[in-house]
């Protein structure tokens, strides 16, 4: 309670604040509704949100209604017990703890029936599911039409992160987590299913920050200790006024980029990667660059369909030519790379892989530079147009 | 008659404290404590000791 007070004093961004943990939401559920209530009563313009891995969820639910809980994020990474009996060792359910597929099966039905009564209760419910390779990468399409069928209003594949210095088991086993381009392919296999979710970074659950800008170290528990933390409401909402105010102005200028690209029916899609500080702009120099963000277009419009990291830490790597070929190797892909500044020394590396490096565009909006890109991408491939149009 | 946790393993998620029937559960610092006193190894009440099954890593023993 006083970490959120502090944020709320420092940070007119805040508009939601989660409980994810510790372990899972609901397993300490008195604590959870506890900090709810605190927090809902002294900051009640703020979303709350919950995440769970839904073994407890169906006792819960009225509860979370009362507490005007804005979305429920259930993690299901399997719909069937037989390959939820290779995820899950044991399950502490009704005083007993349950081991191999009947532990997968109450998992399952507990989530499933968990999920409907959400539903039905009119809450949003998001369900996240971690692609595990060997085990649910080829099961999660089951997963996302059995999610989509019960009222999931969005999907979330994730890539397990696996590390043995993270002691899970699946990091001790050697397992590794999927490359970014398998996660894209299930990813654009599922698109046509719920909504599928691609702005998820995997923040941890005690995060506080922006998307891409983890800002947990400045609110520690130490630190927050000696923070002042008078709320300053209406700087929220100027705040929100203002994100809407530029998110109309963004989607305009989405709109005219589509606009000009419909001509392209059928060139095949380009993969194009955009360095951003937010804002929906190139407004980042490359060096300074975290992630990317992904764009996928072709004549039918511009699609986000991701982001790739720059400086995941479970890829390793020292020094910075090492953290080039990381990039790189993350870029994996991808066609034209949108900065709006860049060394000669990464741009020279980026064209000897093959990737189009573009800073004309520093500050325009992201789906003006794409549109503008890929425009010029066509022209480039395409035989010159007849210079008279005949009639046929 | 009393379990105790195993400080070095715990991680402090309170697994334990949330199904422990006689309050018997404490955070002392960062990690949970059993009160030997108040501990009755949930007899009476369950067939095995609540906070043994619900402890994800399993740090959980007799005294």
């Amino acid at each position: 309670m006083r970490k959120v007070a502090a944020v709320a004093a420092r940070m007119p961004q805040l508009s939601v604040v989660g409980i994810a943990g510790p372990g899972d939401a609901l397993a300490d559920w008195r604590h959870t509704f506890e900090t709810f209530e605190l927090i809902s009563r002294q900051f009640p313009d703020i979303k709350l949100c919950l995440s769970t891995n839904g073994l407890a969820l169906p006792d819960h639910v009225e509860r979370i209604k009362a507490l005007k809980v804005d979305h429920v994020t259930i993690t299901i990474n399997m719909v069937d017990p037989a390959v939820g009996e290779d995820i899950y060792a044991w399950v502490f359910y009704d005083h007993k703890r349950h081991t191999g597929r009947e532990a997968a099966r109450i998992l399952h039905e507990r989530q499933i029936e968990g999920l409907r009564l959400l539903v039905e209760a009119g809450i949003l419910v998001k369900v996240n599911s971690v692609m595990i390779p060997g085990i649910n990468d080829d099961h999660l399409g089951t997963v996302n039409e059995a999610v989509r069928s019960h009222g999931a209003f969005l999907h979330n594949v994730m890539p397990m992160i696996s590390d043995p210095a993270h002691g899970t088991r699946f990091g001790l086993e050697g397992r590794r987590g999927p490359t970014p381009a398998a996660l894209k392919q299930l990813q654009d296999q599922l698109g046509g299913g719920a909504r599928l979710m691609k702005h998820c970074r995997q923040c941890r659950a005690d995060a506080v920050g922006l998307l891409g800008q983890d800002l947990s170290q400045d609110f520690t528990m130490d630190r927050v200790a000696e923070m002042a933390t008078e709320d300053r409401p209406d700087e929220r909402r100027l705040y929100r006024e203002l994100v809407e105010r530029e998110r109309q102005d963004r989607d305009q200028a989405a709109r005219i980029a589509e606009r000009e690209i419909e001509v392209a029916v059928n060139a095949p899609p380009l993969l194009v990667a955009a360095c951003s500080r937010g804002g929906g702009r190139i407004n980042q120099h490359f060096g300074h660059a975290r992630e990317f963000q992904l764009y996928e277009v072709d004549g039918n419009g511009i699609r986000f369909v991701g982001h790739r990291r720059a400086d995941h830490y479970c890829q390793g790597g020292y020094g910075e030519e090492d953290k080039l070929e990381a990039v790189v190797k993350a870029l994996d892909g991808v066609s034209v790379l949108l900065a709006a500044r860049i060394g000669s020394c990464p741009s020279d590396r980026l064209k000897q892989a093959g990737i189009t490096v573009v800073t004309d565009h520093a500050h325009d909006y992201i789906e003006t530079a794409v549109a503008a890109v890929y425009r010029a991408h066509l022209a480039a491939a395409a035989p010159p147009a007849p210079a008279v149009a005949r009639a046929s | 008659m009393a379990y105790k946790i195993n400080a070095a393993d715990c991680t402090g998620c309170g697994a334990c404290e949330a199904e422990c029937p006689s309050r018997a559960i404490r955070m002392k610092g960062d990690v949970y404590a059993i009160n030997p006193d108040k501990c009755t190894e949930c007899a009476g009440k369950f067939d095995s000791p609540q906070c043994v099954g619900a402890c994800p890593s399993d740090c959980i023993s007799k005294l």
